[in-house]
Formats: C-alpha cells, structure tokens, sequence
C-alpha cells in the first residue's frame, strides 16, 4: 500500500506509483481530455511521429525514383506530389511542432518550478487543432495529394493546380492556430510562473530558445494564415489579389508567404540550439560558456530573422535593391548563430566529456549544423545564389540544418529526457549505434547533393542528366542508411517501456528544476514549489553529487 | 457574490497573478491579430502605391454614409463597452449587464448596416470577376477584392464578438461577477476595443480616398 | 490599477466622434499628398485613445506596452522591406502612371512565338 501523502519525499521513487501517468485517470478519455501538459507533450509525441512516418515515405519513394535517371517509376504529377507532400507535411506537422510541442511541452514548466503552464486548457486544444488540421492534410494526401510544392506559390496554386490545394491550405491554416496557442502560453507562462528566485539570467538557455521560438510563433503565424486565406480566394473565386489580369503581383504572395517562412525555419531551429545547450553542458560536466551571448543570441535570431526573408526570393523578380538589402540582413542573422556555435564548442574545452547517446547527437549537431549554416551564406550572398537556387544546393543546405540540426538536437533531447517523461532508460549501446547510423547516413544523404547542386541539377524533378547518376545513388542509398537509423529509436524506445530499466530522477546528473523530481513526474511536476538561489549549470568536472544537487542520487544507469 | 478564490485556477499561486496572465495572455493574442490584419493592409499598400488613381476612382462607389455610420456605431460601442467593465469594477452587476447588452446591439447594428451596405455593392455590380462593372479600370477590382475580404474578415471578428460579450451578458445575468473577479469581462473588452481599432483604420483606408470633387 | 472614471470615458467618447466628423470633413477637403497623411494621423489619434483610456493602456506595466509594441514594430518591419521592394521596381514604377493590360501589352521577350 503505497503512503504517498502531499509532504512524501519525492525521492522514494521506486516504491511510488504515483505520477502523472497514474495520476490524473488511465483511461483514454483521461487522456484525450487532459490538462496536463505532461500528457499533452506526449500525445504530440504520438501525433507528430505519425506524420514523420508518411513524410519518410514519401521521401522514400522521391530517392527510390532518383537512383536512375530516367523518370521511370513515378510520372512527374506524382512526383510533384511526392515532394509537397514531404514538404507540407514535414515542416508544419513535424519540424515546427517537435520540439516545443513535446519537449517544451513537457519539460518546460518543470523547468520553471511551475505545476503547469499558464492556460492548461488552451494547451489542449492546440493539440486538437493541431490533428484537425493534420486530419485535413491526410485527405489531401490520401485523395490524390498536391502538386504546388510546400511554398504554394501563386499562380499555379490559385489558378492553375487541380490537386487538393484548399483542404491542404485549410488543414495547414488550422494547424497554424494550434502554434500560436502554443506560442502564447510558452510566452505567459515564462513571465507569470516562474518559481521564486528564477530571475531571467537563471534559466535554463531552453528556456531562453523556447521564449524567443514562442515569439517567432505568434507574430509570423498570422501572416501565414492570412496568406492562405488570400491564395484561396483566388483559388475559389477565380479573381484575386495576385492575379495580372487585374495588375495584381503575383511575387506579393512570396513576399507575404516568406514573411512567415523565412521565421518558420528558425521556429524549427532555435528550440534545437536550446537542447544543445542543455546537452553540451551535461555532458562536458560544464558551465555553459558565455550563458548571456548565448540567451541574447536566442531573441536576435528572433528578431534578426523577420528581416531576411527577400532571400528567398532574389530569382522572382524581385527589385536588386531590395535583394541587396536582404542579403546584407541574411549575412547578419548567421552571427548570432555562430556565436551559439562558438560558445558550445568553447563548453566542450577542457570538459570532462561522456560520450552517452545524447551527447553523440549534440556533436553531430554542432558540425552539420555548421555546415548548413555556412552554406546558408553562400546562398545569402545574392550573386552566388542566383546561380544555386532551385537546385539541390539548396536543398542540401536546408536539410543539414533542418535534419542534420534540428532532427539530431530532437533525437538528443528525446534521449536525454526520456527517462523524466517514460521513468525508463533507453539501451544505451542502441542508442549510440542509432546515433552514428544516423550521422553516417545523414552525410551520405546529403553531402552528394551539395555537389549536384553546384553542379547544376534542379530541385524538384524526377529525373534528371545522366552526369548526376553517381550523386544520386549515393544519396539515395544514404537515405536507406538514414531509414535504419530512424527506425531503431522507434523500436528500443518503444521496447524501453516495458522492458527498460527503471530511471532514477536524475540519471544524468544534471542541473536544472525537472531533474529534482521523480521520473516520471508526479501530476503537479512538485510537491512544493522550488525556490532557486543559484546560477544555472552549476556544474564541475569533480563535483560531488551534493555539490549538485539538493537531493542526491547514488545510481547513474551505466555504472 | 462570486465565490473569488473558487475561480483561482490551480497553476497559479493567487488571483492577481492570473489576473495579469490573462490579461498579458489577451494582449498577446491582439499583437497576433495586428499580424493577421496586416497581411491585408499589406496588400492595400503596395497596390494603393501603385495605382493610385485606380483605388481612388474604384473607392468612390463605396457608400460613404454607411461607412461613417458604422464608424461612429463602434466608437459608441467600444464606450459602452468600457461602461460595463467599469460597472463590473464597481460590483454593479445590473448595468455590466445592460452595458453588455447595449454593446451587443450595436453590434448587431453594425452588421445590419453592413448587410445593407454589401447588399448595395453587388446591386453595383461590385464584386470582383467577370460581372464587375466595366467602367472601371481592372485594377479597381483590386481595390474591391480587398474591400470585400477587409471588411469581411473584420465582420467575422465583429460577429465572434457577438458571442463573447452574448456569453459574458448570460454569466453576468447568473451573478458569476463581482468587484473581486470580472477577468472574463475585462478581457473581452480588450478583444472588442481591437476590433473597433481596426474599423477606426479601414475607413478612411476604404472610403475617404480622394473625396473632394 | 487605478482606471479611468465615467466622465472621462464619456469625454474620450465625444473625443472620437469629433475626430471621426474631422476625417470626413477634411477627406472632402483637396489638401494633396496631405490627405492622406492627414487620414493617418487622426486614425493614430482615436487608435491612441482607445488604446490608453478604453482598454487601460495608461495604466498598463511596461510588458504590456511591450507586447503591444511589438505588434506595431513587426507589421512595420513587413510593410517597409517589402516597400523596399516594390519602390524600387523599374516596371512596377511605370506601372503606376502606364499599366496596360495584358492583352494590350503582351510580353516581346520572344517575338513571332505564339503563347
């Protein structure tokens, strides 16, 4: 009979049953109609992991297709569809979502001492619109897909496609507002509910990348709501505000669509710097160096991003003057970037560095990051760009930021905090061979098409010079790599939740508020709020586990 | 009375920090808004720009005695509005509730003077495509795309309005307000004041274009 | 919070309509490029009003006004780079005095093609 009261220690972690998995009700309708937002991270867990899925196959078929170079499997329709399925699909119900949505989610009150986060309820439906606009993606997959690409670009999405172009924008238009929502409460909860004695120089740098990522979230979302809503308009009534017949601008749509885009990728990566630095300093058992550069350098990629976004648009037409302009803004968004890169590699110094699964994806993270990021000025620079753009340059510069860093800090912080959100340790030995596989096969993807790219082979075709054969092989047979490498989390996490070994609260030794309560969590995250005295990252290569920790922990899992 | 502490939600520590969550949380969201409004007014810009006399002939035939009755119809609301969240701060539950109600029927009047305005326009053959009316150049047509959607986004926000402040007229019929807790009514009022902020920028924007002779 | 009193709401009341009558009045008024400048001001004045008395802006914390702030910044930053654009088109330019439709201007990149 467990004597779980209120004022248990929160460390008798083995005999308790309580937490927020057998709190709070266990049926489904317990769970579909959760407040928690512990619960809630971990249906969009679920969510998202399904449509990674059909995204992942998607790109399946698109690699198959370009191992020859004839368009032999697929006709071009398909193949177009193929690709803004990927696209769609990967970007606002995977990537935007991953890491805020469950990660943030999840860990983000805890880290603040906070029982939830400011309005519980809106953090539902936010799940909600978030799959009912995931379920209007899936008709317009599944009854014949769409064809315009994921930017949408007019005229060919409001005149002249014949594809599910309305229920795809509608269903993207939903999804957006479940964002928002999210944005909003990140953005309350971190002014209103910090624990006593958090000051803002106290918090975790997550905390710092989800701010600022919840800052992107509500001010460039609308704009794409809106910009859907004009496209369809035209779609619908034949007449819009794009259209040349009337004088209207058909590159206006661009301007308003990468308005949002442009910030949208930095939605996607900023929460993927805030794991790494969580990761890095865990792991090299060190202060993060340059903690204010690095927290500042989180609200400058905020602000800094909504003003590049003509880069996306210096073949379209639009003014040199205003290509320059933009490019010369592109060139300073990378330096707080950079900055980020710097200070995590100046952790790593003279750490005491372990090589755990998390850890192996924060180093993969910092140089194929780099490697995007770097790339990403040669496409800033407005001269090179013309002749890179729409080819698989391009295409690899993105996916070695978006997979290479996002993907990888995603599969890092989903290991590192595994054990708080499961109460269960993943195989280790497994999880360092997935991390390898996955950073080999990520290279052998992608790395080729840089060369293609500069080498002339356009995005978006299915088949292609014969010249490009050998790149495209070798890409494709990366991807198969890269699939394996995927698949291999999704089993031994899913065997971790049986099988694996019971986590202790702390299993990494880490600093920061969600580690000083059990794994799994109780329902209220504490039994009474912590007050904070201390800087975060309190960490040294010799400490103790007192000198850590209020509470201490003897067991690390791997001895 | 409204039981205070009964209405403290759980994440918080007490009431006046919920208060200002909400309230932060409502000011957040019309910074969102301004984003989704701006999208139009975007458009209305860089076309205006460009066309100048085209937006100024094709917004001659908007009616500008309904769009300034409209106008003069939100400011009133927005007063009567501010009347009822200071009702609810000085506990008078009775005139919260007429002040809401008031409101609410300007509101409605505002979308019964817009009906009859948009019932006009496409008796003018206003609506965009290939019955809109000749003689006037093409690009007027996009002038009247961007009335039309302009103020009919904003008739939707006026129509969600409708509900709220009719949602919080029914909750302060049933007493769930008081000097100690009106967050709800507060807020709405935000949200309603928004509204009236964009009307006070789409009228000269779509009626007032070059209305000397 | 303090907030304000009846009669002030009612003076800012009368405030806006007496603005309202002024930007109609002028709007009849050829003032030139004015005009507009002139529409935008008096929208800014009751948009201020509304802001600082109806919805407690005066008596609102400095993140409020931060919060608000931001909304206007970001939609500015939208309007003016894309501005930066389309100001500085050579095509765009002569639209605005001699926009031909398509029809009557079909493009000459390639002459003797059909479309």
């Amino acid at each position: 009979m467990n004597t779980a009261t209120e004022t248990v220690a929160p460390l008798i972690e083995h005999r308790i049953a309580k937490n927020y998995f057998t709190e709070g009700g266990h049926t489904l309708k317990s769970w579909l109609l959760t407040t928690d937002h512990k619960r809630i991270g971990v249906l969009y867990l679920i969510s998202i992991v399904f449509y990674f899925v059909i995204a992942a196959i998607a790109a399946a078929l698109m690699r198959m297709e370009l191992i020859t170079p004839a368009g032999d499997m697929v006709t071009s329709e398909t193949y177009n569809k193929l690709f803004t399925i990927h696209g769609t699909l990967m970007v606002w119900f995977f990537l935007i979502p991953s890491i805020p949505a469950v990660l943030g989610n999840f860990v983000l009150p805890m880290m603040l001492g906070a029982r939830d986060v400011a309005f519980p309820k809106l953090n539902l439906l936010s799940w909600y619109l978030f799959n009912a606009g995931g379920l209007l993606a899936l008709y317009a997959v599944t009854f014949g897909g769409v064809d315009t690409g994921w930017t949408f670009y007019t005229p060919y999405s409001s005149t002249y496609s014949n594809s599910h172009v309305l229920t795809m924008a509608a269903g993207i238009f939903i999804a957006g507002f479940g964002t928002i929502l999210t944005g909003l409460n990140f953005i309350i909860t971190t002014h209103k509910l910090r624990a006593p004695g958090l000051t803002w120089f106290r918090l975790p740098l997550f905390v710092w990348s989800m701010y600022s990522t919840s800052a992107i979230m509500i001010l460039a979302t609308p704009v794409l709501a809106m910009t859907l809503t004009l496209m369809g308009i035209e779609r619908i009534w034949g007449v819009g505000l794009f259209d040349p017949k009337l004088g209207g601008d058909p590159v206006l749509f661009q301007h308003l669509f990468w308005f949002y885009s442009h910030p949208a990728v930095y939605i996607m990566i900023l929460p993927g710097m805030g794991v790494m630095s969580e990761l890095v300093t865990c792991f090299s058992r060190k202060p993060i160096f340059g903690y204010h550069f690095v927290a500042f350098s989180s609200v400058a990629i905020a602000v800094l991003g909504f003003l590049v976004w003509g880069h996306h648009m210096f073949t379209s037409g639009q003014s040199i003057y205003a290509s320059l302009v933009f490019s010369y803004l592109s060139y300073m968004v990378a330096v707080p970037s950079a900055i980020k890169v710097f200070n995590w590699t100046l952790t790593l110094h003279r750490g005491s560095i372990s090589l755990s699964t998390p850890m192996i994806y924060a180093l993969g993270f910092v140089g194929l990051f780099t490697v995007g990021g770097l790339t990403g000025l040669f496409l800033a620079a407005a001269g090179l760009d013309v002749h890179v753009q729409d080819t698989y340059f391009v295409v690899a510069h993105f996916h070695y930021i978006m997979v290479g860093g996002m993907v990888t800090a995603f599969m890092g912080g989903l290991h590192y905090w595994w054990p708080k959100i499961t109460g269960r340790m993943y195989p280790e030995k497994f999880g360092q061979l997935a991390a390898l596989t996955m950073y080999l096969g990520f290279n052998l993807t992608f790395f080729p098409q840089f060369v293609l790219g500069y080498l002339g082979m356009p995005r978006r075709y299915h088949a292609y010079a014969p010249e490009f054969q050998i790149y495209n092989v070798m890409s494709s047979a990366g991807a198969s790599i890269l699939g394996v490498a995927y698949l291999l989390p999704l089993i031994y996490f899913l065997w971790s939740l049986k099988y694996g070994k019971k986590a202790p609260a702390n299993p990494w030794k880490a600093t920061g508020l969600e580690w000083q309560t059990t794994s799994p969590p109780p329902k209220h995250n504490f039994h009474e709020t912590p007050i904070v005295d201390t800087p975060p990252y309190q960490y040294s290569a010799e400490a103790t586990e007192a000198e850590l920790l209020s509470i201490s922990n003897k067991e690390t899992p791997y001895g | 009375m409204a039981d205070a502490h009964l209405a403290l939600q759980e994440q918080f520590e007490e009431m006046p920090q919920q208060k200002e969550a909400a309230t932060l949380g409502m000011w957040a969201f019309l910074a969102t808004e301004v984003l989704f409004f701006g999208g139009l007014f975007l458009s209305y810009i860089i076309y205006r720009t460009n066309y100048p006399h085209a937006f100024a002939e094709a917004s001659h035939h908007t009616v500008v005695m309904f769009g300034t009755l409209n106008t003069a119809i939100l400011l009133t609301s927005s007063f009567t509005m501010a009347l009822a969240v200071h009702a609810a701060r000085e506990n008078n539950t009775k005139w919260l509730f007429r002040f809401l109600l008031v409101t609410i029927v300007l509101a409605l009047a505002f979308l019964a003077v817009k009906g009859l305005e948009y019932r006009e326009d496409l008796r003018e053959h206003l609506w965009p495509g290939p019955q809109f009316r000749p003689d006037l150049p093409p690009q007027a047509q996009i002038f009247w795309i961007l009335y039309w959607i302009m103020t009919g986004v904003h008739a939707v926000h006026v129509t969600v309005g409708v509900g709220l402040l009719s949602r919080m007229a029914w909750m302060a019929s049933r007493r769930k307000f008081s000097d100690a807790y009106y967050t709800p009514i507060e807020i709405s009022g935000l949200y309603w004041h928004f509204v009236d902020i964009i009307w006070i920028f789409l009228y000269p924007l779509l009626y007032l274009i070059q209305r000397y002779s | 919070m303090t907030t304000a009193s009846k009669k002030t709401y009612l003076f800012v009341w009368l405030a806006l309509l007496a603005f309202l009558a002024l930007t109609w009045g002028l709007a009849n008024v050829n003032l030139g490029p004015f005009n507009n400048v002139v529409a935008l001001c008096i929208s800014i004045a009751k948009m201020t009003l509304v802001v600082l008395v109806f919805m407690h802006g005066r008596w609102e914390k400095a993140l409020t006004w931060i919060f608000i702030a931001a909304g206007a910044i970001w939609f500015l930053i939208m309007v003016d780079l894309t501005l930066s654009d389309y100001l500085t088109r050579k095509d765009v330019t002569n639209a605005r005095t001699t926009w031909k439709h398509p029809e009557q201007n079909p493009p000459t990149l390639m002459p003797g093609k059909g479309d």
